[in-house]
């Protein structure tokens, strides 16, 4: 009894201090990694930027210019997550790399709360440019109410497009996870009304865009600027959080099944 | 004798009890696994006592990397038992206390040795001061260097550094020094017994017999997931003690194998290499036998050899 007691003692400091130092130097060198990783920042940053100057600037007599600061803006958020968490946490796992943080006392949410926060904050770098963008050679107002609001929704949309990514880190192997993240994430894009209002799509593809999360995460976003559909917005609310659940449900339910087989 | 015993046990002065030499750290109690047709290991059994360096040693395949892995409960085993540091080791409280270095095909490339440091210091409740860690595992020269721009011999340098930066009692270090020249090898097997002479309990894997030697107290012979033997290396030297003798004859290498004392017969390429204890009596029969003979050498059988002819006859009982 006495040499057990004296395994579990010495010298311990795991307080909420800790954790949080923990937690901010985590968050940090994700969000740095994240910022160097070239094909990463500058895919994800750098599309919606393109994109907005290319359509967004040559329709500033029109809706247009408007209509895609929101829808790109969702856009952004989607494949930082998708690629932020989905590639990040595929790629760490292949090479061995969460091994060997798993071996060590880093607490699991750390790792996970890190990637999720990263993610949001490219974003909402994401958010900014196109803001600025918008006002500036987009010939775009908006009020300061309507950009916090689309923060908020950006912020809450990385949500649960995080648990999806962490479900295709765990189905898909590392090397075909570029490949299966385009062929998931433009084919939505297109159809959840990114890119152009849904109203203008294929009638077939309007049967299904409802189905898809991006969709609702969408019309969220251009609720704020008055370009969504008619409906509750409680709705686009509730499925979003339906997928989160979902997603995390089923990443959790793997997770747990390969660590019992481990 | 007993009575004192429980008494010192149980009273308030045993309290607290100082680390003894003899004081189990780890231990793989009958552990089987297995992944899927193939067994991993095979009931095999290891303890680690507190302040020693015991060298896993085995060729690939052994079961080394399964054996470091339950203990950091990586994995879990399909029968037996995993302890360390009293508890079980998905416990967080016992892994603030370890250390490891796995085999990592590739580090997250885009953050800069220190940062890694930094960031896996704050891990453990009562890390090593980053310049100590820095020193330690040599890491001046590209401390400031992206992790993707370290050679491979510099890359296992800084995975010792993540390693020990948390100033663990107990260190697990898996193929230290798979990817290094002779000189970051030696440096790194200096820093191993700088850990040893601090206190720490070590437990290293390796397919180098020359390492294993050079910094274990105990070697742990492990092939095809079965404990071959353990001991000192003199020990293990011990069991082949005999001599190795190399000449070029046209004797049937299945006839030598049945000369006395004979433990081992090789072929390397024209010539044949056996191991034999009394190598005085096998020398003579063979020269008796072919007068061809030549190329004779006789020289002490080195701890390869003893590795050799024990993962062979291990190989041999289970044909």
């Amino acid at each position: 009894m006495a040499t057990n007691a004296i395994a579990v003692s010495g010298p311990r400091s795991l307080n909420f201090g800790y954790y949080a130092q923990i937690f901010r130097k985590e968050t940090k060198y994700e969000f740095v990694k994240m910022l160097r990783t070239k094909t990463f920042s500058l895919s994800v940053l750098g599309f919606p930027v393109m994109f907005y100057l290319l359509f967004g600037t040559s329709n500033r007599h029109n809706m247009f210019a408007r209509y895609l600061m929101p829808s790109y803006s969702c856009m952004g958020v989607v494949s930082a997550c998708l690629f932020g968490i989905g590639m990040g946490i595929a790629l760490e796992r292949a090479q061995g790399w969460l091994e060997l943080k798993q071996a060590s006392p880093m607490p699991r949410f750390a790792y996970l709360a890190a990637k999720t926060i990263s993610c949001a904050a490219f974003a909402l770098v994401i958010v900014a440019a196109l803001l600025t963008l918008g006002i500036t050679l987009g010939g775009v107002t908006i009020t300061a109410g309507e950009a916090l609001k689309l923060a908020g929704v950006v912020l809450a949309g990385s949500l649960p497009f995080t648990a999806m990514g962490l479900l295709i880190a765990l189905l898909v192997p590392a090397s075909a996870g570029p490949g299966v993240i385009n062929l998931i994430y433009l084919p939505m894009s297109f159809a959840s009304g990114f890119w152009m209002p849904v109203e203008y799509l294929p009638h077939w593809l309007r049967v299904i865009t409802p189905a898809l999360p991006t969709y609702h995460l969408a019309q969220l976003a251009l609720h704020i600027f008055g370009y969504s559909q008619a409906g509750s917005m409680l709705t686009h609310w509730e499925a979003l959080a339906g997928f989160t659940l979902l997603m995390s449900g089923a990443a959790w339910m793997i997770f747990t099944r390969s660590e019992a087989r481990a | 004798m007993s009575a004192t015993a429980v008494i010192t046990a149980t009273g308030p002065a045993a309290w607290p009890v100082p680390l003894s030499q003899s004081r189990t750290v780890a231990k793989l109690h009958s552990v089987t696994k297995r992944y899927g047709q193939t067994t991993a290991l095979d009931n095999f059994s290891l303890e680690l006592r507190a302040g020693e360096v015991v060298a896993l040693l085995g060729p690939n395949g052994a079961g080394k990397t399964t054996a470091v892995r339950l203990l950091l409960g990586l994995i879990s085993p399909d029968s037996g038992s995993v302890r360390v540091l009293g508890r079980d080791p998905r416990d967080a409280d016992a892994r603030t206390r370890i250390g490891a270095m796995l085999q990592v095909s590739r580090v997250p490339e885009m953050l800069r040795v220190r940062e890694h440091i930094d960031l896996f210091r704050s891990y453990y409740p009562n890390p090593l001061p980053l310049a100590e860690v820095i020193r330690i595992a040599k890491l001046e020269s590209f401390a400031d260097q992206m992790f993707g721009k370290l050679s491979g011999g510099q890359k296992q340098r800084a995975l010792f550094g993540l390693a020990v930066c948390g100033n663990p009692d107990l260190v697990f270090l898996d193929e230290p020094t798979v990817g290094m020249d002779i000189e970051s090898r030696r440096a790194l097997w200096d820093e191993i017994r700088a850990l040893s002479a601090a206190g720490k309990t070590v437990l290293l894997t390796t397919h180098y017999l020359e390492e294993a030697d050079m910094l274990a107290n105990r070697i742990v012979v492990i092939n095809k997931g079965k404990l071959l033997c353990e001991g000192t290396s003199a020990e293990i030297k011990q069991r082949v003690s005999g001599r190795r003798i190399r000449c070029i004859t046209q004797l049937d290498p299945e006839f030598i194998a049945t000369l006395p004392t004979v433990v081992d017969v090789q072929q390397d390429r024209e010539a044949v290499v056996i191991l034999a204890e009394r190598p005085e009596q096998v020398v003579r029969q063979l020269l008796l036998r072919d007068e061809t003979l030549h190329g004779l050498e006789v020289a002490a059988a080195a701890l390869e050899d003893a590795f050799l002819a024990l993962t062979n006859d291990s190989a041999s009982a289970q044909a």
